[in-house]
């Protein structure tokens, strides 16, 4: 069976992992409420999006 | 290459696909929107505006070739009567698909698509506003210019006439033509001669 011949170094180990950072996902702001939202959609917490499409109506 | 091949497959075969497309236009008719995920939004997109396309045709050939893909005739009816004349000044693109965010279950993104709403009495009173409000302001500003330009022009003539009066021996005719100047710029000419024949005495 095949098998590796060194240990694998730290700064191989690392330079190997250095494409695998996460991004933070994209946020911007609701244009009614001011509230952090997923761009291009309707914002969950006002139910707007582009000011006037007032989608959801779950108020509680 | 992507060559010959367009829509989504939506993981169904064409008999069970067709019947999901049907289902999903004759409701977006009859409710006028319809929730669903965003693939497959986007793919009844395609069959509402060809639908709605067929409507603005209304005669009976296009009447019946709605009837294959919508089984219902108070369906197509309401297409036909109620939907399409709304469009008649659209050149397509009939349907809105709005992004809601992901279902809670199976994290698939679902959207909203509807019909574009012309009835909407507040989506029509935005439109004439903005179009009313352009015109207006476009006269405006070049108005208020001018009379910038015209504010700006008098104290000019005026200081060129003070030094023409301070020129001792100016012939007063002179002094007349220079207020009679209205444009900055020949104003600006008898400036510099008002300058130049003080510098002469």
């Amino acid at each position: 069976m095949a098998v590796p011949k060194r240990k694998v170094s730290k700064s191989k180990k690392n330079l190997r992992r250095s494409h695998d950072g996460l991004q933070a996902p994209g946020i911007s702001l609701c244009s009614q409420c001011k509230e952090p939202k997923a761009p291009h959609r309707v914002c969950p917490n006002c139910g707007t999006y582009k000011g006037k499409e007032v989608i959801e109506q779950k108020e509680e | 290459m992507r060559h010959n091949n367009s829509g989504k497959r939506l993981g169904r075969n064409s008999s069970q696909r067709l019947a999901m497309m049907r289902n999903m236009v004759t409701s977006l008719i009859q409710h006028e929107k319809i929730t669903t995920t965003d693939t497959k939004a986007k793919e009844l997109r395609k069959l509402a505006d060809k639908m709605v396309t067929l409507g603005k045709k209304n005669s009976l050939h296009s009447r019946r070739q709605a009837l294959r893909v919508v089984r219902d005739r108070a369906t197509v009816a309401r297409l036909f009567d109620l939907l399409a004349p709304r469009y008649h000044n659209r050149p397509g693109g009939y349907t809105r698909i709005i992004k809601l965010g992901n279902r809670q279950g199976d994290n698939a993104p679902i959207s909203r698509i509807e019909f574009v709403e012309e009835l909407d009495p507040a989506n029509i009173k935005v439109r004439k506003t903005a179009k009313v409000e352009e015109p207006v302001a476009k006269v405006e500003a070049p108005a208020a210019e001018e009379v910038a330009a015209a504010q700006q022009e008098a104290p000019v003539e005026e200081a060129v006439t003070e030094e023409a009066g301070e020129v001792a021996d100016e012939p007063e005719e002179k002094a007349e033509t220079t207020v009679e100047a209205e444009t900055s710029a020949e104003a600006e000419v008898e400036a510099e001669t008002g300058e130049e024949k003080k510098e002469d005495q």
